[in-house]
């Protein structure tokens, strides 16, 4: 990692500064990398010149492999290969009984929610194994682009759950990336395609990857992608056609003993003869190992596939139906995804929306296309950019009640961030705690929907039964990530929560992890500590220069302003030494004494966006 | 920070009633939003990334409230002081309780029919019908709001609350006969 070079004051060029930035798809099958490079986002390749990297994890005697190599040695050491990571992400160890033997690892005994897979290199968890992917990826592009990254864009399915999306960015984290923002995988594909074509009107992405499916309905309007409505499966994808495909080998060929070695090898011809049947009516099946030759056409391999297709099909019509428009008023279907290369998946989709879909942007690539797009004006590189992203939350969030029912708090496809407050009350005289269940999902019973966390209530003040009163306020943030408040309203009393993930890794799991993962343990979490708290000391300064270069002049008066340069220039001698919890503390006094500008700053700029409306146009009453 | 104060009409720079114009407070939503997103804020510090989030969730809140007619009716009534909660509002008018069971029981019907997926949606576009005249007479209820015409429109907006339910649960319905159908 590169030192910071820390400006002096009266030198920082913040405004025009330009910020490493790149777009990671973290995908089932395959990841990528891509970046904004002199102007044209493009997927970043290796040294082979290849740009997708397998998403395989080899735990090897010699250290770990990621990538081709390590897909290459799976069939030879299934155990200790780790493969459709995907899959297991922010899921608990009784979900993954219920994918069953499709897994071939040994689970680790653990007391945590989350499942370790034992390998010859210790226990190691779904968040860990995608970490060394992302970590791969980061190196590719900050050997591509020259420096560290100061930030990315990490893409997830739309239809991720909370846990699914706290997991990858705990993968991230863990990586030791700065996450600017999860992105949904099809507004990712949107803004590829919309910078290629801007045409305003109301588009479908169907994305269908190798463990994921999403179908999103978005408005453009004038670079604003509006997300109308999402749906999906985020465990139905392509893998799902390999194994059927894979079972009809194992009856055909009437194989009755069963190893994770011949297990691979299935999966893996099931694999080619599906992407044999994209060209072919017919293909050959050779499976030596036992003896068996034979053929599949493309009908009876439709005839296997349909009703998974179907199941798409379905949730598109959902999603046609909560965005509240016709397949008749679809401007474009966008496919996206490497499953969509499947002939059959193209035609029944043609069919339902009524046209043809659109394949001519590799479905591979589009999403870290976009994702790159996004990254770059995160970054702020193009302060002028038009795109705004307004996403919906996949997933109805609730709260458990009485009778194991579910009490909708936020309905799915509502814009994101959004915040609902709940109020409960005590049903005892003096209760003085509380249990809250959250759970997601669209089903009446909690025992249908997905767990996403419990939390108590504590320290309310004494009162009779029914008299609380505590608002608890639920928001979901722009990466759709969950957090809870809650306060007393008679005596406004703040209730402390611990909110225990049902599927998540604690903090400490995680700082466990990252200490691990670290030769010199204690002096590189140290140091790593330091690190982070420059950074952020760095993130903050030029954010306020920046400010201050803009509007300083108009907002401030010339004592606001000299208590606000005081204040920096302490932080920047600050950030210059070795202690992380002085800089932490600048940092804090730093935005203290600048609270009342921001606020300023963010009331004129609401003030300037709408004094652009002519002010009869205000007066007028509406129609 | 930003003006939490100020209702949703006046953050979108209308002024108050029912009627409103859909194109426009789309139009000044995507204007808001594109100063306040959090996306606006990657780089700035924390306070601000706070102020924008918050500011961004009261934008969409206003938005959701302002374009959904049902919302925007039960947002008014509180504006003008009436104190409305969904939860236990609901009408007396034994003639039209009559027809919601009546209603009811074609519903629950539905499936049997030879042609259910053409009953379903005949049968939500009924519902749709009796909505928007509620809708279409409400305007006037907000013009002149004494205490008398809020009392009208208040009880509108209960009769709203049983036909969007209804509306509802008929989606449901036709979604269900669609899955079998597929």
């Amino acid at each position: 990692m590169a030192l910071l070079q820390i400006a002096e004051p009266g030198q920082t060029e913040a405004p025009h500064q330009h910020r490493l930035a790149a777009g990671i798809d973290l995908g089932t099958t395959n990841s990528l990398v891509a970046a904004v490079r002199s102007g044209q986002p493009q997927t970043l390749a290796d040294k082979q010149e290849e740009h997708l990297l397998p998403s395989v994890v080899a735990y090897t005697e010699s250290g770990i492999i990621v990538g081709e190599e390590a897909r290459q040695q799976q069939i030879a050491d299934p155990l200790n290969t780790m493969s459709s990571i995907k899959r297991m992400m922010g899921r608990g160890v009784e979900d993954l009984r219920l994918l069953g033997d499709e897994l071939p690892y040994r689970f680790a005994a653990t007391d945590s929610a989350v499942p370790r897979i034992q390998t010859r290199r210790g226990n190691v968890t779904p968040v860990e194994v995608s970490a060394e992917i992302l970590k791969v990826l980061q190196q590719r592009a900050e050997e591509a682009l020259g420096g560290a990254l100061n930030g990315v864009v990490v893409t997830v399915p739309a239809y991720f759950d909370d846990a699914q999306r706290q997991a990858t960015k705990d993968a991230a984290g863990l990586a030791g990336l700065n996450v600017f923002r999860l992105l949904n995988e099809p507004t990712a594909a949107a803004i590829a395609y919309g910078l290629d074509k801007s045409t305003d009107g109301i588009h479908a992405i169907y994305d269908l990857g190798g463990g994921t499916f999403d179908i999103s309905i978005l408005r453009l309007n004038k670079g604003v992608f509006e997300v109308m409505a999402t749906g999906g499966d985020s465990a139905l994808g392509g893998d799902d056609f390999d194994h059927l495909i894979a079972e009809w080998i194992i009856a055909q060929a009437d194989i009755s003993e069963m190893d994770a070695g011949l297990q691979c090898q299935l999966m893996q011809t099931a694999r080619s003869v599906k992407e044999s049947l994209t060209q072919h009516e017919r293909a050959g099946i050779d499976v030596s190992s036992v003896g068996w030759q034979g053929e599949l056409d493309r009908h009876t391999f439709n005839q296997l596939v349909d009703p998974l297709i179907r199941k798409t099909i379905i949730a598109c019509r959902r999603a046609l139906r909560d965005a509240g428009v016709t397949a008749e008023e679809i401007e474009d279907v966008v496919m996206v995804g490497g499953s969509t290369r499947v002939p059959r998946v193209r035609e029944l989709v043609g069919e339902f929306f009524g046209r043809e879909p659109l394949v001519d942007i590799d479905p591979d690539r589009v999403v870290a296309i976009g994702a790159a797009v996004q990254a770059d004006i995160l970054a702020g590189n193009k302060p002028e950019a038009e795109i705004l992203l307004l996403d919906v939350t996949p997933l109805s969030l609730g709260i458990e009640t009485m009778g194991g029912l579910v009490e909708t708090i936020i309905p799915r496809n509502t814009t994101i961030p959004v915040a609902r407050a709940q109020e409960f009350t005590t049903f005892k005289d003096g209760q003085s705690a509380m249990a809250v269940h959250v759970v997601q999902g669209e089903r009446d019973l909690v025992a249908d929907c997905r767990s996403l966390a419990r939390f108590e209530l504590r320290g309310i003040p004494p009162m009779v039964a029914g008299a609380a009163r505590i608002r608890v306020t639920f928001q979901v943030d722009a990466d759709g990530l969950l957090s809870v408040e809650a306060e007393e309203q008679m005596q406004h009393v703040s209730a402390s929560i611990e909110v225990k993930p049902s599927y998540g890794l604690s903090d400490k799991e995680i700082a466990d992890m990252l200490r691990s993962s670290m030769e010199h343990a204690e002096d590189d979490v140290k140091f790593r500590q330091l690190r982070e708290q420059q950074v952020e000391a760095e993130r903050v300064i030029e954010a306020l220069t920046a400010a201050l270069v803009k509007d300083g002049d108009q907002l401030l008066n010339d004592d606001e302003r000299q208590l606000i340069d005081a204040a920096l220039q302490e932080l920047q001698q600050l950030s210059h030494g070795d202690d992380a919890a002085a800089i932490e503390d600048g940092v804090k006094s730093l935005e203290q004494s600048c609270d009342f500008y921001v606020e300023r700053r963010m009331n004129s700029s609401i003030h300037d966006a709408m004094a652009g409306h002519n002010i009869h146009e205000f007066d007028t009453p509406e129609k | 920070m930003l003006d939490l104060s100020k209702n949703y009409f006046e953050l979108f720079g209308m002024s108050i009633g029912y009627v409103i114009d859909n194109q426009k407070i789309r139009q000044r939503y995507r204007d808001l939003q594109r100063v306040v997103h959090p996306d606006r804020y990657i780089n700035a510090t924390e306070h601000e990334q706070r102020l924008a989030m918050q500011g961004s969730v009261y934008i969409n809140e206003a938005f959701e409230t302002l374009k959904d007619p049902l919302r925007r009716a039960q947002y008014l009534l509180r504006l003008h002081g009436v104190d409305f909660d969904p939860d236990t509002e609901t009408t007396t008018d034994t003639g039209f309780l009559m027809e919601q069971l009546e209603l009811r029981e074609e519903l629950s019907e539905i499936p049997g029919q030879t042609d259910p997926m053409a009953a379903a949606s005949l049968f939500m576009d009924r519902v749709s019908t009796m909505f928007n005249r509620l809708i279409s007479s409400m305007a006037i209820d907000f013009e002149m709001p004494d205490e008398k015409q809020l009392q009208v429109a208040r009880e509108k907006v209960r009769k709203m609350q049983f036909l969007k339910k209804l509306h509802t649960e008929a989606e449901i319905v036709e979604a269900r006969l669609e899955e079998e159908m597929l």
